[in-house]
């Protein structure tokens, strides 16, 4: 019974590392996309459709980062091409998402798939205690890969630093010679694929089905975890862990017969954010560790 | 590659003529998806953006439909123009529509006239409660205002959800997570026109929406109020050098918009529906966003904008019936729509220029 929490726990907190994963990256070089809530969705439904009809995970999974990476280019066109409003054409990029995806997954509501393998032998998973942590999938594995590989880039490497360049100051980026709009269209591209992998793995393994908005919030809670994890790759893996168990204490608590409205349990992670951001607004880091310049729009004299 | 530079001066022509040019290039947009989607791109258009303004009722229930668009939108303009950005609306009309029905249920017995004008200041306290506490935590503690006021959107719609399948659930409702009916002096009554009667739904609320908006243009135009919260959005300095308070005029702003969104959901329920259920908004508090960018955050073009996408939802309706065609399409259009809108508003602020040599980009 605690193993199967402890499993539900980890797998849920999947899709937050990897949607506040690449949103990290994008807000560190300067860019806010609110737009994460469509991107995940459009994830969602380009795996499952075409893991639907190719019948293989891969395809599905392929499929979900290229929408992903797709939906984020309309935003970059925007942002980086118009310098738009970006609080408004996040805004604009969830309501596109949500309704793309709707139509395009009509056709596939109430049919299912098969979800993603295990990676280990089930002798390893049916170990005591440690075992849960072998009972999972290849994207599970990967994501916390993926958080380890940005902390790399972004704090070991040169182009870590201009990146971070670009989001701090892009003006002093510019004269240095970097050339922040190709940075900035890296790194949104890259959050875009996050986001739609993070969306892939909600049908393909959470639920291994499709429904019309069934993110549920979860791109907007990668976004506040991301204030959360105060901008650092390895605070994002706790901190989804700890969002992870806040959500599934729902289904725990209809397993159990607690007594409380099952409304006050789903409602949790939602609180629980709001709690969140306010403990980190208090200590007042997040205004220090924000990106100086994110939001701003980088116009480059001609 | 193109690049922007800024124009000295904010042309007239681009200012009237992008709404129109953006709502065009949608209905191409919608052509070509129609046509991708495989359903005949003229019907479906017709359904869409002619359908809804053949006869005079259908007429009257686009303003029916628009009526929560004007009153949440016009809020959100006064709250967009200084660069506060509530995106609950949707939770602070639940919570509108909760607060008035709490107190529609409990005198459900009463004939008194004044029912339906304490509902309103009820819900108009309900919603700018659910915004109070987003403007406090902002201006206290600089929390995001646009991730808790979504937060508590979610929270308010769980909320309600818990009121009208637990405490609130009518005996008489079989099981269905509905509650009793309003007493009838709770409900807004249709609006009677001499010689013609009723014209479908038409309400005394839509002439309350296009008040409000009316009102709230006079006050952004014509009032100190207004003069502040312009300067807030184009330079919050000069505010605090002029001796105005931020603070002071960002809670104001968040209670005016926070309590006409729950205005809103009590004048939705009170018109429309007559009892509290789970759903009572269709993302009404999301779309009112679309309205205020439409309207180029003018109040009283709100009312024009709030009857165009109230012309998308019902003509979605429309085309949903006669040619099958998802009602989700019709977030697809709101979304593009605000795209060209946004991509239009970079055109007013900078001129486009392209070079053709890649190296001069550099050098300059």
């Amino acid at each position: 019974m605690i193993d199967a929490l402890v499993l539900t726990i980890l797998m849920t907190s999947v899709p937050l590392i990897l949607a506040a994963t690449g949103e990290l990256v994008v807000e560190r070089s300067g860019v806010l996309n609110l737009g994460l809530e469509g991107m995940m969705l459009m994830g969602a439904v380009s795996a499952f459709a075409l893991t639907y009809v190719s019948g293989s995970l891969l395809v599905g999974l392929l499929a979900g980062v290229i929408s992903g990476c797709l939906t984020a280019a309309i935003f970059g066109f925007f942002v980086l091409g118009l310098a738009t409003n970006q609080v408004a054409t996040g805004l604009a990029l969830t309501i596109f998402g949500t309704g793309l995806s709707g139509l395009i997954g009509s056709d596939f509501v109430g049919k299912a798939i098969e979800g993603l393998p295990t990676v280990f032998p089930e002798t390893l998973s049916n170990m005591s205690f440690i075992g849960v942590f072998f009972a999972l999938d290849a994207i599970a594995y990967l994501s916390v890969f993926i958080a380890l590989l940005v902390w790399i880039f972004l704090f070991k490497s040169k182009y870590g630093l201009v990146l971070r360049a670009c989001g701090i100051s892009h003006n002093s980026a510019h004269s240095l010679g970097y050339k922040v709009l190709t940075v900035r269209w890296c790194s949104i591209l890259f959050g875009g694929m996050m986001a739609g992998l993070g969306g892939a793995y909600l049908p393909l393994m959470l639920t291994p089905h499709w429904s019309e908005g069934m993110t549920s919030g979860r791109g907007w809670i990668a976004l506040a975890l991301v204030v959360f994890a105060s901008w650092m790759p390895s605070r994002i893996i706790y901190g989804a862990i700890l969002f992870g168990a806040i959500t599934i204490m729902q289904l725990a608590g209809q397993a159990r017969g607690w007594t409380i409205p099952p409304q006050f349990l789903s409602s949790l992670p939602y609180i629980a954010t709001i709690f969140v951001l306010v403990l980190i607004s208090s200590k007042g880091t997040a205004k220090y560790l924000a990106p100086s310049d994110l939001t701003r729009p980088f116009i480059s004299s001609k | 590659m193109f690049y922007l530079t800024p124009r000295k001066e904010i042309s007239l022509f681009f200012t009237i003529s992008i709404p129109i040019i953006s709502i065009l290039l949608t209905i191409i947009f919608g052509f070509f998806i129609f046509s991708i989607l495989g359903y005949d791109p003229g019907k479906a258009l017709y359904h869409f953006f002619i359908s809804p303004l053949s006869r005079l009722d259908k007429i009257a229930d686009l303003f029916v439909k628009a009526c929560p668009l004007l009153i949440i939108g016009t809020g959100l303009v006064l709250c967009f123009r200084a660069n506060i950005w509530n995106i609950g609306a949707e939770g602070q009309l639940i919570m509108g529509a909760v607060f008035s029905g709490g107190l529609a249920l409990s005198f459900s017995e009463t004939q008194s006239v004044w029912l339906l004008p304490a509902m309103a200041i009820f819900s108009f306290i309900g919603g700018a409660l659910w915004a109070l506490f987003p403007a406090l935590l902002k201006i206290k503690l600089r929390t995001n205002e646009i991730l808790v006021t979504l937060m508590l959107t979610y929270v308010a719609s769980l909320f309600l959800d818990w009121l009208v399948r637990g405490p609130w659930r009518s005996p008489t409702s079989f099981g269905f997570p509905l509650t009793k009916y309003y007493p009838d002096v709770a409900l807004i009554s249709k609006i009677y026109f001499p010689g013609i009667g009723n014209i479908s739904q038409l309400h005394w609320g839509v002439f309350i929406a296009i008040l409000i908006c009316l009102l709230c243009w006079f006050a952004m135009e014509k009032t100190v109020f207004g003069f502040q919260i312009k300067l807030i959005g184009d330079s919050p300095q000069a505010l605090r050098f002029s001796g105005f308070n931020e603070s002071k005029t960002t809670i104001t702003l968040f209670i005016i918009s926070g309590g006409l969104a729950g205005l809103a959901g009590m004048i939705e329920v009170s018109a429309n529906i007559g009892q509290l259920q789970p759903n009572i908004s269709f993302g009404y508090g999301f779309t009112a966003i679309i309205v205020a960018f439409l309207a180029r955050l003018n109040p009283a073009a709100v009312i024009i904008s709030g009857l165009l996408i109230a012309l998308i939802e019902v003509g979605g309706d429309s085309a949903q019936i006669a040619l099958a065609i998802p009602k989700v399409v019709t977030g697809v259009f709101k979304g593009i729509l605000l795209f060209f809108l946004l991509a239009g508003e970079t055109l007013t602020k900078y001129e486009i220029g392209f070079n053709y040599n890649q190296k001069s980009s550099l050098n300059d």
